[in-house]
């Protein structure tokens, strides 16, 4: 037992210098005398590849399928039942990711990162609801999208929210795209998918914190319609831009609109535009004024952003792990605290230099100055415009599904008489 | 207002074609650039062994309920000791594979004689947790042959790896999938 004897001496030595040492060979391996064979480390691999061409083939076939089913057969029910087949398939087979939403964060990290490419499925993921969007409307929220679906299937008393408050939580989902681009480009986080309010469901598993806000957004999801996807969501955003100059889109009647008004309070998203009565006079010199004001605004509205989007940076950046690592060693030197966590320990045993965490977090500092000021300037010149799109008289002489609002559900067409008349007509054909 | 309409119509209708015309050859062109730069292969997860401080987030952070991370060991590194210090507690009663001397929790590490005095050490990885109490023993005062890999048969790889967001030395990185593993190699 001579060896024993040797591996206490070296414990004594090797706790003296156990910081610095680290995978050093203090006992050589043995020659083995019997004729035991060393084992192999097993290498088990990941998912193979060509199971993330289904995922994208399932994709653009839910789409080509939602499109159809909303458009052209105008059918509510095979919506929901698509949807359905969706929220099981990407939601809780495939444990919601990839999905569209989060590609927004790998796509920018792409764009931002020179050592990053994003893989190209994820980027099909990422352009393809896209795409059907510019041509069919939003059919990708309504049929394949697995939270929209979730918070569809729950929605059963909905209630109706007032314009103003509508346009004003919506600026909620810009100011999160619009953090998630800059978190995804300074490589910091992605926060879409860090919180995103479904996942705990699909796989049944998430951290308490997560699991509060899953619950009480669907808990808020069975009163108010889609919350997620309506006040939150940042591909939301992008597909609202995007349908707004749709090629074809949700039309609540198949040919004309007679006015009935059986359609007015179908929708639970508050995306049913009704028709205009032209304003008075007064009503519309006031809103001139207003709108000449506000486009006065406009720099101020920007500059104000920018500010205080720079005034905020340095809280952002430390979202970034080495600039929280340097932040909390810059604290330790200076002695403001006399321990050290799991960070700065790995941080002093790694045999950095301070100068060089030092030097990089100047640079994720300025960085996040940049980004973050832009991000400011920007959410002013989004509110302006959307307190502008209030003071601009649209005019409309029929009941339409908004634009940019209308997931595509389907749930006004069952409201229209002459969509009923249409599908009898059909159902005679 | 009447005899406005028709030319109102043809603008709108002249704007609304253009900007969808703009909208798709933006889109495409994005498309086109990003996946210029794109690779073939995936990215998956894994730890950086040498990074890595065993500080036990791996064990509970991950979106699992059992973490896909786990310990591994390349025995070409081991030194096939008799008092591991990845097995054993500091100041074991005895050399044995009582539970009381052991430093893994689930008692995921067999300890099975190979000739004297070695002793060979494998995980059992469906008991195994990815706390890394073994790692960090048997880096301390052993030969650091034992570490933890995110196994990937388990991991669902997620686009934002949970642990990866709570380690704390970095070690967490993107690799591509054709080689997903960053072994400690024992030369």
């Amino acid at each position: 037992m001579t060896r024993t004897r040797r591996v206490f001496t070296l414990l004594i030595l090797a706790s003296l210098c156990a910081a610095s040492a680290w995978a050093i060979e203090r006992f050589p391996p043995p020659e083995f005398e019997t004729d035991y064979v060393m084992k192999e480390t097993t290498v088990p691999g990941p998912r193979a590849e060509w199971r993330q061409a289904v995922d994208v083939t399932v994709l653009f076939a839910a789409l080509c399928a939602a499109s159809w089913l909303v458009l052209k057969k105008r059918s509510r029910r095979g919506v929901f039942v698509l949807m359905l087949f969706c929220l099981v398939y990407f939601g809780f087979w495939r444990k919601g990711c990839v999905c569209s939403i989060g590609a927004i964060g790998n796509v920018c990290l792409s764009i931002f990162n020179a050592e990053y490419a994003a893989p190209w499925y994820v980027v099909a993921f990422f352009f393809l609801p896209l795409v059907f969007t510019l041509f069919f409307g939003r059919t990708f929220c309504a049929g394949v999208c697995p939270l929209g679906a979730i918070q569809d299937a729950v929605l059963l008393r909905p209630l109706q929210l007032p314009a103003w408050l509508e346009s004003a939580l919506r600026l909620m989902a810009w100011l999160y795209l619009s953090l998630a681009v800059l978190f995804a480009a300074t490589a910091s986080a992605f926060i879409i998918c860090r919180y995103d309010p479904f996942i705990a469901f699909f796989r049944f598993g998430a951290n308490p914190a997560m699991w509060v806000v899953s619950i009480a957004m669907l808990v808020i999801a069975v009163f108010v319609g889609r919350p997620y996807c309506r006040f939150l969501c940042p591909y939301g955003v992008l597909l609202r831009q995007v349908g707004r100059v749709s090629k074809f889109r949700v039309t609540i009647t198949p040919d004309e609109c007679i006015q009935c008004r059986l359609c007015e309070d179908a929708c639970p998203f508050g995306a049913i535009d009704k028709p205009t009565v032209e304003w008075p006079q007064k009503e519309y010199v006031r809103g001139r004024q207003r709108l000449l004001i506000l486009i006065g605004c406009v720099p101020l509205f920007i500059a104000g952003g920018a500010w205080i989007g720079w005034k905020v940076a340095p809280k952002l950046a430390t979202a970034h792990p080495t600039v929280a690592l340097a932040e909390r060693v810059k604290l330790e030197q200076a002695g403001v605290f006399t321990d050290r966590i799991d960070a700065s320990k790995a941080f002093y045993s790694s045999g950095k230099l301070l100068e060089e965490l030092y030097a990089e977090n100047d640079e994720k500092q300025t960085q996040f100055a940049v980004g973050s000021a832009m991000v400011g300037g920007w959410m002013g010149l989004v509110a302006v415009i959307s307190l502008l799109r209030h003071s601009i008289f649209w005019k409309r002489s029929d009941y339409e599904a908004h634009r940019a609002g209308c997931v595509a559900c389907g749930r006004c067409y069952n409201y229209c008489p002459r969509h009923r008349k249409w599908k009898e007509n059909k159902a005679l054909l | 207002m009447a005899q406005q309409n028709p030319d109102n119509l043809n603008r709108r209708k002249f704007l609304r074609e253009g900007l969808f015309g703009g909208t798709l050859a933006m889109l495409g062109a994005a498309a086109a650039a990003i996946s210029a730069k794109g690779r073939k292969t995936e990215y998956v997860w894994q730890i950086d062994p040498y990074k890595c401080i065993g500080c036990g987030n791996c064990a509970t952070h991950c979106v699992l309920n059992e973490s896909a991370v786990k310990c591994v060991h390349t025995y070409a590194m081991c030194g096939y000791c008799d008092l591991c210090t990845g097995y054993f507690v500091p100041e074991p009663k005895a050399l044995d594979t009582a539970a009381e001397n052991q430093l893994c929790p689930t008692g995921a590490i067999i300890r099975t004689f190979v000739e004297d005095p070695y002793f060979e050490y494998t995980i059992d990885e469906p008991l195994c947790i990815g706390c890394g109490k073994c790692v960090v023993g048997c880096a301390a005062f052993g030969n650091g042959s034992l570490f933890l890999q995110v196994r990937h048969d388990r991991c669902v790889n997620c686009n934002e790896c949970a642990i990866a967001a709570a380690c704390p030395s970095q070690a967490f990185k993107r690799v591509p999938a054709d080689q997903p593993y960053l072994l400690k190699d024992g030369q």
